[in-house]
C-alpha cells in the first residue's frame, strides 16, 4: 500500500514542475514583470505597516480599502470621465491618457482614504476607548472586512446600477499594453513604466512625509511611545487618523495601478488575496517599518514571479504564502527589522 | 468583570449568587450526577426530535429542515473544536477550514471512485458498507497529524502573527486541493464518496444515509443530524473532561497570561500544541461528516471565508463556553437558511449572511467582546473552590 502510494505520487507529481531553465531563460522578463507587481504590493503594504507601527494592529480590512479604491477608480473612469467598458483600448495620446489616469487615481485615493478614515472611526476608535485586547481588534477587522465586501457584493448594485454584484466589472482598458523598449532582452511595456514611475513617486513622497515633515515626526513619536508623545503635545487621535489616511490613499493609488495591470480584476472579493500578499510583503520587509514595506513589496513581487516560473503558474499564490510562513518562522522581524519608531529621526 | 459582578450581587443578599446566569449554573451544580445525566438525555432527546416534530416558527420553508440541522451539527462540532483552540487556549486560528478540508479530503480520497487512491471496490481494502465509518478515525488521525505539522513551527508565534500564518495555511490547503489535479481532480472535485449503508430496503435501495432518501421528515439530512448529534455529544463529553483536567487549566493559564503560565511551570508550547492537535482532529471529524453527507468535495467548499464563519460562531456564542458556541453554530447555520428566499427591498436576505455576521462581529466586539454567553473566565481560572469561597463569604455576610 505504501509503495503503491509512493509510486503513484511520483507519477502524479507532474502537477508540480521544477523547471529551473524557465527561470534562467526568462530571468529579466520575470524580474521586470515582478517589479510592477511588487510596486503595487509595496503601496498596499505601506498601509499595513504604518497602522501596525502606530497601533500594533493588523488592519485586516485594509484589503477591502484597496477593493473600494478599485471600484472608485472604475466609477471615475466610467461615470465621470465617460469611458465605457470596451474590448479595445482607448487611444487618447500620451498626454491626455496621463491626465485621465491622474484624475482617476486622485478619485480612487479620495474613496480609499475616506473609507479608511471611516473604518477607523466606526470600528477601531470605540475599541480603543474601551482598551480592548489585540484579538478583539483583529476580529473586528475581520467583521469590517465582511461588511465592506458584502456591501459591494449585494448592496452597491441596488444603489448604483451596474456596479458591484457577484461578477467582475467589464474591463475598461485605458492603456493598451505595448512594448516600449527592451532591456537585457526583456520587453518593458508602457503599463509597467506607468506603474513603476507612479509607485516610485508615491513611495518617495511618503518617505519624505514620514521622515521629514512635522506630521511624520508625530507619527514616529506615537509609534515609539504613545504616552510620552501625548505628553509632548502630539494629538494621538489625529496621528492615528493621519496614519489611516495615508494608508488608504496609497491603497487607492495602488488600486488604479492594479486596474491598469489587471483590467478584469475589479470584483468585490478582489482585495483579499492582494491584501494577504501585501501583508506578507510588509512582514517580509519588517512590519512597522516604512522602507521595509517598500522593499518587501518589491521582493515579494519578484520572488513570486520566480516561483511561478519554477513551479508553474498555478503555484503563484502558494509561493507567496509559503514565503510568508517562512519569513515569520525564520526572521519574524523581517529583513530590515527596525520598527517605525526606532528608525532614525 | 467578575469583580464588578460580585459587587453588584453582594448587595442583593441571601441569594449568594454572582450573576443572573448563575441561577442556572447554581441549579445545575446542585443536581447530582444521575440527575445531570437525565436532564442531558432529555434535552438532547428533544433536540433530536426537532426535525420530526418541527415547530412551525422554527421551520425553514425554502430548504429541508433536516438538512439544515445536519449542517448545524457539523458546524457545531467545528465550533467545539475551534473553541478548544480559540476559546480555551486563546490561539486565534484563521485557517481552521484547512483542517475541515483535510478531514473531508481524506475520506474522499480513500472512497471516491474518481480518486486514484480509491480503496473501495474489488482491489481496495475497504468494504462498501463500512468504508465511511472506517475512514472517520483515519480522517481524524490524518487531520490531527496535519495540526501537529502546522503547529510545531507556527506555535512559537503569538497572537496576530499566528492568525495570519494559519490563514495562509488554510489557503494553501485549498490551493493544493485545487492544483494537484491528478490526485484531487482539481476544481471538478471528488464525487460518489462512501456513506454509511444502513436500513437498505426496496424504497431506499441505498439506505437512509444516501442522498436518494430526500423526501419527508426522515430524509437523509435528519439521519445525518442524528449521527452528527451522537458524535457531537461524545466530543462534548471528551472536551468537557479535558477542560476540567490539568490540560484545561493549563490552557486557561496560557490564555490569560502566557508569560505568567510559563513562569509557573506550564510547558506552554506543549499545551498549545495539544490544543491545536485536538482542535484539528475535531475539525477533521466534521470534515468527514461533511464528505459523507454531501458525497462530494470540491475546493470551493473550503474557501477561507468559511474559516471566518466558524470564528463568528465561536465569538458569537462566547469564546470558551462550549454550549455557547453550539448556539453560535446554530445561529450561523439556521439564520441564512431561514432567510433564504425572504426578500426585502429587492435584496434576498439569505444572501446577506456575511454582511449580517460581519456587522454582528463588529457590534459584538464593541459592546460585548466576551460573546452572548460568556464563560466565567476568571473564576474558572481560580477553580470551583474560589467560587464556593465567595459564595460562603456572601452567605455569612447575609447571615450576620
Amino acid at each position: 500500500m505504501i509503495h503503491e502510494c509512493v509510486d503513484q505520487f511520483a507519477c502524479q507529481a507532474a502537477n508540480i514542475n521544477f523547471n529551473v531553465d524557465g527561470l534562467l531563460n526568462g530571468f529579466w522578463q520575470l524580474t521586470i514583470d515582478g517589479l510592477s507587481w511588487g510596486a503595487i504590493y509595496a503601496l498596499v503594504a505601506v498601509g499595513y505597516t504604518l497602522v501596525f507601527g502606530v497601533l500594533r494592529l493588523i488592519n485586516f480590512a485594509h484589503s477591502e480599502i484597496f477593493m473600494l479604491g478599485m471600484f472608485g477608480a472604475y466609477f471615475c473612469l466610467d461615470f465621470i470621465l465617460g469611458f465605457s467598458p470596451s474590448g479595445n483600448a482607448y487611444n487618447k495620446g500620451i498626454g491626455l491618457t496621463v491626465v485621465y489616469l491622474a484624475i482617476a487615481m486622485i478619485f480612487a485615493m479620495l474613496v480609499s482614504g475616506s473609507a479608511a478614515l471611516g473604518l477607523e472611526a466606526v470600528a477601531y476608535r470605540p475599541l480603543r476607548r474601551r482598551n480592548a485586547r489585540p484579538l478583539t481588534f483583529l476580529i473586528t477587522a475581520i467583521g469590517m472586512s465582511f461588511v465592506l465586501q458584502e456591501f459591494v457584493h449585494f448592496i452597491l448594485p441596488h444603489i448604483i446600477k451596474g456596479y458591484g454584484g457577484s461578477n467582475a466589472q467589464q474591463p475598461i482598458i485605458l492603456v493598451q499594453p505595448k512594448t516600449q523598449f527592451t532591456i537585457f532582452g526583456a520587453s518593458v511595456s508602457n503599463v509597467t513604466i506607468v506603474i513603476v514611475i507612479a509607485a516610485t513617486v508615491l513611495a518617495v513622497l511618503t518617505d519624505i512625509a514620514i521622515n521629514r515633515t512635522k506630521f511624520g515626526r508625530g507619527i514616529r513619536a506615537v509609534a515609539q511611545d504613545s504616552t510620552t508623545a501625548t505628553l509632548m503635545g502630539v494629538s494621538r487621535e489625529r496621528i492615528i487618523m493621519t496614519t489611516f489616511l495615508i494608508g488608504g490613499v496609497l491603497a487607492g493609488a495602488a488600486a488604479l495601478l492594479y486596474m491598469l495591470k489587471v483590467p478584469q480584476g475589479i470584483i468585490y472579493s478582489g482585495g483579499f488575496l492582494l491584501g494577504i500578499k501585501a501583508f506578507s510583503a510588509a512582514v517580509l520587509g519588517g512590519i512597522g517599518n516604512l522602507r521595509g514595506a517598500l522593499l518587501g513589496g518589491l521582493l515579494l513581487g519578484i520572488m513570486e514571479n520566480y516561483g511561478q516560473a519554477v513551479f508553474g503558474t498555478q503555484w503563484r499564490d502558494v509561493v507567496a504564502f509559503v514565503l510568508l510562513v517562512l519569513v515569520l518562522l525564520i526572521r519574524p522581524t523581517g529583513i530590515l527589522g527596525e520598527s517605525l519608531g526606532k528608525a532614525r529621526a | 468583570m467578575s469583580h464588578r459582578e460580585s459587587e453588584d450581587t453582594g448587595s442583593s443578599k441571601a441569594s449568594g449568587l454572582l450573576a443572573p446566569g448563575d441561577v442556572l449554573r447554581q441549579w445545575w451544580a446542585d443536581l447530582d450526577r444521575m440527575a445531570k445525566w437525565m436532564v442531558g438525555v432529555v434535552l438532547f432527546g428533544l433536540l433530536a426530535l426537532l426535525p420530526i416534530f418541527t415547530p412551525a416558527f422554527l421551520d425553514t420553508p425554502g430548504i429541508s429542515f433536516g438538512g439544515t440541522m445536519a449542517a448545524f451539527v457539523m458546524i457545531a462540532i467545528i465550533a467545539i473544536g475551534l473553541n478548544v483552540v480559540v476559546g480555551q487556549a486563546g490561539l486565534l486560528d484563521l485557517g481552521y477550514v484547512g483542517f475541515y478540508a483535510v478531514g473531508a479530503y481524506t475520506v474522499a480520497l480513500l472512497t471516491s471512485p474518481t480518486s486514484p487512491w480509491n480503496q473501495v471496490g474489488a482491489d481496495g481494502f475497504l468494504s462498501k458498507d463500512w468504508a465511511w465509518l472506517a475512514c472517520v478515525p483515519l480522517a481524524m488521525a490524518v487531520t490531527a497529524l496535519a495540526g501537529l505539522i502546522l503547529g510545531i513551527p507556527t506555535l512559537r508565534l503569538r497572537g496576530d502573527y499566528l492568525a495570519i500564518v494559519t490563514l495562509g495555511f488554510g489557503e494553501i490547503i485549498r490551493l493544493l486541493a485545487d492544483n494537484l489535479a491528478d490526485i484531487t481532480n482539481g476544481s471538478r472535485g471528488l464525487d460518489r464518496i462512501a456513506y454509511p449503508r444502513l436500513l437498505e430496503n426496496e424504497q431506499r435501495p441505498n439506505g437512509v444515509f444516501s442522498n436518494g432518501n430526500a423526501s419527508g421528515d426522515m430524509n437523509y439530512g435528519t439521519w445525518w443530524f442524528w449521527l452528527g448529534l451522537g458524535l457531537m455529544i461524545v466530543i462534548l463529553l471528551l472536551v468537557g473532561n479535558l477542560e476540567r483536567s490539568r490540560v484545561g487549566r493549563a490552557w486557561v493559564a496560557i490564555r490569560e497570561d502566557e508569560d505568567a503560565a510559563e513562569v509557573m511551570g506550564v510547558n506552554t508550547f506543549k499545551f498549545k500544541l495539544w490544543a491545536f492537535v485536538i482542535g484539528a482532529g475535531i475539525g477533521g471529524l466534521s470534515g468527514a461528516l461533511y464528505a459523507g453527507q454531501v458525497q462530494y468535495v470540491a475546493p470551493t467548499n473550503f474557501n477561507i471565508i468559511n474559516s471566518m464563519l466558524f470564528l463568528v460562531a465561536v465569538v458569537l456564542g462566547g469564546q470558551g463556553n462550549k454550549l455557547g458556541v453550539i448556539f453560535g453554530a446554530f445561529i450561523i447555520v439556521y439564520l441564512p437558511n431561514r432567510l433564504l428566499g425572504v426578500h426585502f427591498l429587492g435584496v434576498n436576505l439569505g444572501d446577506l449572511k456575511y454582511l449580517f455576521f460581519g456587522l454582528a462581529l463588529v457590534v459584538l466586539m464593541i459592546f460585548r467582546p466576551q460573546g452572548l454567553f460568556p464563560v466565567r473566565q476568571q473564576l474558572l481560572a481560580y477553580g470551583k473552590s474560589a467560587r464556593n469561597l465567595l459564595r460562603t463569604a456572601d452567605d455569612e455576610k447575609a447571615a450576620a
